[in-house]
């Protein structure tokens, strides 16, 4: 409990600082603009790598793959969408070129604030996207409206001094959801009372990835047919014990590599881009494993990275040659190693990779390849609701495991939210959930491991 | 200059001299009307209108789902609270400290300036500084430690009351000396002869001030109450820095749906119930401040 705020506050402040970011981020633009006389130059606004760090490693990458300029400005999702939204509608696009996670770029689209991509994803044709990564690309339209970027998944940081409390018969590399809880209450127990697990629950943290990608997937099969289902509430009475063997500051935790490098945590799950500095000062001290397995599989979520064209951004072809660029294999390992964010493009990963990087390359394999694996996808098609969808599951969080309402009613009410926010934009059902032919994706329609054999 | 003026008038260059002396008023106030107008007038108007409407047609959808937020009422409840508690404290601090200052202690004028700091602090630093003080390894905590006393999470989600006691004394350490600067101000409009006089009728110093000094102060504590409401109803960047979402205000959830559910209507709908609060209020405090009808008259 004690050993909580420290990363709590680091985190936060991190938040703040972005937020400042968005006052300093128009002059930035502006004078890019100035400068950017010469042909080739790319002013490219990210909302990955805002980190200053990444964003430093990033800029090399692209200085050695790209011959132009690039003046790459990274912001949060908040910046991007109103910058975007204010140049178009002024008709005097400055960005050249946008990257962002799928639910990022999908409210831009559904708005008609992106240029269709086709010719560009044509020439792109033989880089190897996987056909789930393209069809997310038409964010629910007919074209491609953004670019696969990169890709990237959850894992669990296991810091070794962890594994002696692991219950005996475990296999860390295929543990079920039940031995993860009995390892919790181990560990706290071998840590005088005090939780060693983490999640990251704070306001900038990926708790309902960890909901929507994880937990509903495994003990229900699904993400929005099984939302309110008997298995749904064994699922959240599940996550009210483990919460109890998580340390309590779990409620500010953004990036668990923070709480995990200062020994805070021992055992976190997090995006692998969140966990990789964990390991970085001493590899070898560290386990990564896949997430664990609940009654219905492994569930886990892939999310996608994309860059995108304003409409009406100016010098195209400039815009066009860098997303070549990006996706040439050499520049994606570059960003793997570097970065931590994995190839969505044919590409070897090899030995040669820094060692925190193979620590989650392994685990990312053995989630993919793992029998009962089932892959699900963040919300798909849900354009300017996407956000919204997020915080659905976020509330449900917060009033059934935090405030300890009950399950039954407060999944009753967020089922009506979420239906809501569905019917809004039509939005057909997306993976897990068994395909809704066409209607909208109907919340509680019967989970696959109900429905189907 | 003026006799000149008035001269000119009487000396008859006529109607026209009137109709100017009649306009002149309106045309000085004219620039900063039209500045108001755009810069205030055109977002709130634009603003009402993304609140209630939806596709060109009116409707309440927006503040249905700012309704069923479930985080509205407990938003509601703590900005009203936040209020309640902090506006009392930070006038009762402010008169005091006016008073002190009027005393003329020695290095007054010093005091006086460290007691304005905090206003020159922004106050998301504020926040930041005060996020040190209460966070579990912060200064507050290691202090306590010394003394044997067991480390406590003030800002954890499971104690609301010490959150908002953080949020409290944050805010009154950041924001009192608004009132205090108002409030000297208005001291030094007062006539000491008044309080003089009651002193030598042998007033005691609660009926001096209950019947001579407040009375006296009532026009500057009227506008320091209506520009601190206002100011406590946007408490954001102070409460974000210390608890993050784990204390909603009415400001905070427009900003959250506004920047990270990019739902501006529902933003907006926020936005308007402030902005419905802060005018309760105001026109609250004029009719509860209004000069008695004795009063009238004083003074030009």
């Amino acid at each position: 409990m004690g050993h909580a705020a420290r990363s709590g506050r680091l985190s936060r402040r991190e938040a703040l600082r972005l937020g400042a970011a968005a006052g300093i981020s128009i002059p930035v633009l502006r004078h890019s603009r100035a400068g950017a006389s010469a042909s080739g130059d790319v002013t490219f606004f990210s909302t990955q790598f805002n980190n200053v760090d990444e964003a430093e490693r990033f800029r090399d990458i692209l200085g050695r793959a790209y011959d132009g300029n690039v003046e790459f400005i990274p912001g949060d999702a908040g910046q991007l969408a109103t910058q975007i939204r204010a140049q178009v509608e002024a008709d005097r696009v400055e960005i050249n070129l946008i990257g962002g996670l799928h639910g990022d770029l999908a409210p831009l689209a559904a708005d008609g604030l992106l240029e269709d991509l086709s010719g560009v994803m044509e020439s792109l044709g033989d880089r190897g996207y996987a056909d789930g990564f393209l069809e997310l690309a038409m964010a629910g339209g007919d074209v491609p409206v953004y670019i696969p970027w990169m890709q990237a998944t959850y894992v669990l940081a296991i810091h070794n001094d962890a594994l002696e409390t692991l219950p005996s018969g475990a296999d860390v590399n295929a543990l079920t959801y039940d031995q993860f809880l009995e390892w919790s209450a181990a560990a706290r127990e071998a840590n005088d009372g005090r939780a060693v697990f983490g999640l990251p629950a704070g306001p900038d943290g990926l708790i309902h990835r960890f909901i929507q990608g994880y937990l509903y997937p495994s003990f229900t099969g699904g993400q929005i047919s099984g939302f309110s289902s008997p298995e749904a509430v064994t699922m959240w009475e599940y996550f009210r014990s483990l919460w109890e063997n998580c340390v309590a500051a779990s409620a500010n935790y953004s990036f668990m590599q923070e709480p995990l490098a200062a020994g805070e945590v021992l055992v976190g799950w997090d995006h692998v881009a969140r966990l990789i500095e964990a390991p970085r000062d001493d590899p070898d001290a560290w386990t990564f494993a896949p997430a664990p397995s609940g009654p219905a599989g492994l569930g886990f979520m892939a999310i996608l990275a994309g860059v995108a064209i304003p409409r009406g951004a100016p010098d195209q072809e400039a815009a066009t040659a860098l997303i070549t660029a990006l996706s040439e294999p050499a520049t994606q390992l570059a960003v793997l190693s570097q970065n931590a964010f994995f190839p969505v493009v044919e590409a070897e990963i090899t030995d040669d990779l820094p060692p925190e990087i193979q620590l989650e390359a392994t685990a990312v394999a053995a989630t993919q390849s793992a029998d009962n694996a089932i892959a699900a996808l963040p919300p798909v098609g849900l354009g300017a609701n996407d956000a919204q969808m997020s915080q659905a599951f976020r509330d449900a969080f917060t009033a059934i495991v935090l405030d300890g309402n009950d399950i039954a009613e407060v999944l009753a009410r967020q089922a009506e939210v979420i239906q809501g926010l569905l019917d809004e934009v039509e939005a057909p059902c997306w993976a897990p959930d068994p395909p809704s032919d066409g209607g909208v994706c109907r919340v509680d329609a019967g989970a696959p491991t109900t429905t189907q054999p | 200059m003026t006799t000149a003026a008035v001269f000119d008038v009487e000396a008859g260059t006529g109607r026209r001299a009137r109709w100017g002396r009649l306009a002149a008023p309106y045309l000085l106030v004219l620039p900063s009307a039209l500045f108001v107008t755009l810069v205030f007038g055109w977002p709130i108007v634009s603003g009402l209108g993304d609140a209630f409407t939806d596709g060109g047609a009116l409707t309440l959808t927006h503040w249905r789902r700012m309704v069923a937020d479930q985080q509205f009422w407990p938003a509601v409840r703590n900005t009203l609270l936040l209020i309640a508690v902090i506006i009392p404290l930070q006038f009762a601090f402010a008169v005091g400290m006016a008073l002190l200052l009027q005393a003329r202690p020695r290095l007054s004028g010093l005091y006086f300036y460290i007691w304005v700091v905090p206003l020159a602090v922004s106050d998301l630093a504020a926040g930041l500084v005060w996020l040190s003080i209460f966070a579990d390894r912060g200064y507050l905590n290691s202090f306590l430690d010394w003394f044997g006393v067991d480390l406590v999470e003030w800002l954890s989600y499971q104690n609301t009351n010490t959150m908002f006691l953080a949020v409290v004394v944050a805010e009154i350490w950041r924001a009192t000396s608004l009132v205090l600067v108002i409030v000297v101000a208005g001291m030094q409009l007062v006539p000491r002869d008044y309080d003089e006089a009651a002193q030598v009728f042998g007033a005691s110093f609660w009926q001096r001030m209950r019947h001579v000094v407040l009375p006296q102060l009532k026009p500057s504590l009227q506008v320091a109450l209506i520009l601190r409401t206002i100011l406590a109803l946007q408490t954001f960047a102070v409460a974000q820095a210390l608890t993050g979402e784990n204390f909603p205000l009415l400001v905070g959830k427009s900003y959250q749906w506004t920047v990270r559910l990019y739902d501006q209507p529902v933003g907006s709908a926020f936005a308007t119930l402030l902005l419905a609060i802060a005018t309760a209020f105001s026109i609250a405090y004029l009719w509860l401040l209004r000069p008695a009808r004795g009063e009238r008259g004083g003074g030009r």
